[in-house]
């Protein structure tokens, strides 16, 4: 095979001698939207209801947040570094770890105890399952599921009282720390209806201060309303479907509805909806790409998962909320539920 | 008009496009270059067999030029060095039935016939003519085509070396010998030009609406069908306007049917499986040729060289190409003739910017960088990009994080992600079952839509790679065993 180019073909002209061109495969045209995009835009709909807390529970939310990050991004750098791969703090999907991690646990705990959070949600979770899009679990959540198993006292009554209204739940009285209160679900599941309303004064106000955020609980559970704010945005982007979100509160709500109440069909499906983690549950974690179906079919089914767990959690488990080990559990289905709901091929479509 | 946009629903996206450099700047002819290099093989098919007419004289070098992978006949060298021709001589014939005849692009002296760089192919052998600057352009007389018959026709559209001029090359003459038996009732233009940046179907449309009407005819003519859709982007409405002027304006007595479809501007409208999903609904068996769903795709500019071939007999010996990009002196829509060299037509359009980046031949989406510009354009180029480093997005690809945006984006509900991680995890080889060896056609919707930028279409091209070689070496150890 001839491989020099003869005589004959020789330039007719310069050209453009001196341009050292690119090279690379088509297409050459790629959409603005990045992963660092996408990531730091979940994290700017994360903060109003950072905001929010700092407000109603004072600054010992906003000091858990920034510890749970700086040690989540401080973890991943670490042990990148050390496992000799390319540090990709930069893509944000630590931060929103850090952030999700500190709104899942309560705002009253020491400051060890995020820390320990993140080395279990980042390293243990993520970077050893091979880094971002290997992980089978959310790493917020397993750092959360960690943390109650092993500190369950701290994590289950260190709440902060709202500022506006503490003592709305100082009836809890003896045997609990001063500054700690009961979450809602927890006086809903152990004193029962007629307890909360004794204290909210009536339905109406319940709602109204769930919705907005008045009540004891974790940062990312209080305020519904700036949840659906930030979710409902992200879906305008287009960077999540609503295909998780509505399935996992829809089913919540009507699976409440049956069995959550006295008799059948007497559940309040608005309270279920409103309390707990379900509103970050269902935008901001069950929607994790990478633990999460891609298909939109897949979606539904993973998020009925969910909410079904969460309400049989909620109502014969344990624990008063069950939107976490809902989503825990339904992660590892996730490669099960891409295997068996498949995209439509075009050669399989219509007229077939 | 249509009130409603047709579309294809499954997958796409919206590249910006980028159409506002070229599409209001009419059609220029480039005069002739110093030399043209025609590349035998231009078509999918065989390549050409080379002669020049009255001249034959086997040159001892064939072997060395073409290596063994062109023995066994097919290739005759037939071409003496400092043979004149004059353009439109027909100098390479097809060896076999799937194949398209070359012609001279250019009045001249032939050089010689020599390894040429492709923008695609490497280097590919390509005969090499130095123009004559004082030779005359041919003039044609054109004729009425309705004397012929349909064989006439078809003979007329072989014999202009007619390939598909949307990209992919295929022979025409050979997409309209339709089996009998096959039951054809609708012709489609394919005028949708999804491509961003290149405007010379869109220009052509505009200023050849006529020749593309009369060329639909000649095709339903030959097809023996009588209805024809031209699907066009919603984007050109001149060209929309110049169609349904020039439809208004024909003879309506010869019962044929044409009508233009606006469709939805989304990428890749113009690939063949989408607009006959637009435009009629069908969806193309995989596997199949697109004749089985009653349908014939061409694209506009095709017919339009089709109708000077039949009516003018001329061949196809330049094209209108879109030069463009923010890199280039001066963007513009010019016709050239074929083989016509990259360097020549940068040198005529006052050269290139400082801040050129990447040079594309074709479209973005499904175009080739080339490092050099010493390239001869084929019957196949629609247009050079010239792309700044602001157009240029060179960021190295991360891992997948499955968002799913290239599920959504795959027009063919291909799974472009799980095929990347296959191919990364050195396992492409298992991916046949996803469907890439017959539905992928490489439109880039995936790549384009990835936020992690990472190659999917060349991962794609991998696993096809891996798929063949895990076949030939299954293939060769049952044979040992067999032999064994």
């Amino acid at each position: 095979m001839a491989t020099k180019l003869s005589p004959i073909l020789q330039p007719p002209c310069e050209g453009v001698v001196g341009h050292h061109l690119l090279v690379s495969v088509s297409p050459h045209l790629k959409t603005g939207t990045t992963v660092e995009r996408i990531m730091w835009t979940v994290v700017a709909c994360l903060v109003p209801p950072l905001i929010l807390s700092v407000v109603v529970f004072g600054f010992q939310t906003l000091i858990i947040t920034a510890v749970s990050v700086a040690s989540c991004v401080a973890t991943e750098a670490i042990a990148q570094k050390l496992l000799g791969r390319p540090v990709t703090v930069k893509d944000g999907s630590a931060v929103i770890t850090g952030v999700l991690l500190a709104y899942v646990i309560p705002p009253g705990v020491p400051l060890w105890m995020p820390i320990l959070g993140a080395v279990m949600a980042i390293f243990v979770t993520k970077t050893i399952m091979g880094g971002l899009g290997f992980n089978i679990f959310n790493p917020a959540l397993i750092g959360r599921a960690f943390l109650v198993a092993t500190y369950p006292v701290a994590m289950t009554t260190a709440w902060l009282t709202p500022i506006r209204d503490g003592s709305i739940f100082t009836y809890m009285g003896s045997g609990v720390d001063a500054v700690s209160s009961a979450t809602p679900l927890y006086v809903l599941k152990h004193y029962g209806m007629a307890a909360m309303l004794e204290q909210f004064g009536s339905r109406t106000s319940v709602y109204t201060d769930f919705f907005l955020g008045l009540r004891p609980g974790c940062i990312g559970e209080t305020s519904a309303l700036l949840l659906l704010a930030g979710g409902l945005y992200l879906i305008y982007k287009g960077y999540i479907h609503w295909h998780i979100p509505v399935s996992v509160i829809g089913s919540t709500a009507v699976l409440t509805w049956i069995f959550g109440g006295e008799t059948l069909f007497a559940g309040d499906p608005l309270l279920a909806v409103l309390s707990g983690g379900l509103m970050l549950g269902a935008f901001f974690m069950a929607t994790d790409y990478v633990t999460s179906p891609t298909q939109r079919s897949g979606q539904v089914v993973f998020g009925i998962g969910v909410g079904a767990l969460t309400v049989l959690i909620r109502l014969k488990g344990g624990y008063p909320e069950g939107v976490c080990y809902a989503i825990l559990l339904m992660n590892p289905l996730t490669p099960a539920l891409d295997q068996w709901f498949k995209p439509k091929r075009f050669s399989r479509g219509a007229n077939q | 008009m249509s009130t409603q946009l047709a579309t294809f629903p499954k997958g796409g996206v919206h590249p910006p496009e980028n159409k506002d450099l070229t599409n209001g700047l009419a059609i220029e002819t480039m005069p002739y270059p110093t030399m043209v290099s025609l590349f035998l093989k231009q078509h999918v098919g065989a390549p050409c067999q080379v002669s020049v007419p009255h001249r034959v004289k086997p040159s001892p070098d064939d072997a060395a030029l073409f290596g063994g992978g062109y023995a066994g006949g097919l290739f005759r060298l037939l071409v003496e060095r400092k043979d004149r021709v004059r353009e439109g001589d027909r100098i390479g014939e097809i060896g076999t039935r799937l194949g398209a005849v070359l012609h001279a692009s250019v009045s001249g002296t032939v050089l010689g016939v020599d390894n040429v760089l492709h923008y695609q192919l490497g280097k590919a052998p390509a005969i090499v003519i130095r123009t004559d600057p004082e030779a005359v352009a041919p003039t044609y007389t054109p004729v009425d085509w309705r004397s012929f018959s349909r064989g006439q026709l078809r003979e007329r559209i072989a014999a202009a070396g007619i390939v598909g001029l949307g990209g992919a090359g295929f022979p025409t003459d050979v997409k309209l010998n339709v089996k009998p038996g096959v039951k054809l009732d609708t012709l489609i233009l394919n005028g949708a030009e999804c491509e961003p940046y290149i405007t010379c179907d869109h220009r052509v449309m505009v200023e050849n609406a006529p020749e593309i009407v009369e060329g639909a005819k000649i095709l339903l003519k030959v097809l023996g069908i009588s209805y024809c859709a031209i699907g066009v982007e919603s984007n050109k409405p001149d060209a929309i306007a110049a169609l349904n002027d020039a439809i208004a304006a024909t003879n309506h007595d010869d019962g044929f049917k044409i009508e233009v479809r606006p469709l939805m501007v989304k990428y890749p409208q113009g690939s063949a499986d989408q607009i006959m999903q637009s435009i009629t609904g069908r969806v193309r068996p995989s596997g199949q040729r697109s004749s089985s769903i009653g349908i014939i795709v061409q694209n506009v500019y095709t017919t339009k060289t089709i109708y000077d071939a039949v009516a003018l007999g001329k061949p196809l010996t330049e094209r209108v190409i879109t030069v463009t990009g923010r890199s280039i002196a001066r963007p513009a829509n010019i016709r050239v003739p074929i083989g016509t060299h990259i360097s020549e037509i940068v040198e005529y359009l006052g050269g290139v910017k400082d801040d050129l980046c990447k040079v594309v031949v074709g479209g973005p989406m499904m175009g080739y960088a080339v490092s050099d510009l010493d390239i001869p354009i084929t019957k196949t180029t629609p247009g050079i990009l010239f792309l700044s480093h602001d157009e240029v997005d060179a960021r190295a690809h991360g891992p997948c994080i499955r968002c799913g945006f290239c599920l959504d984006a795959c027009p063919m509900g291909l799974e472009p992600n799980v095929i990347g991680i296959y191919v990364e995890a050195g396992r492409g080889a298992e991916t046949e079952s996803f469907g890439l060896l017959d539905d992928c056609f490489e439109c880039g919707s995936c790549a384009y839509a990835c936020p992690a930028k990472r190659p999917l279409v060349q991962f794609i091209r991998l696993a096809r790679l891996e798929i063949d070689q895990a076949k030939k070496l299954k293939e060769a150890r049952e044979q040992k065993r067999k032999a064994g």
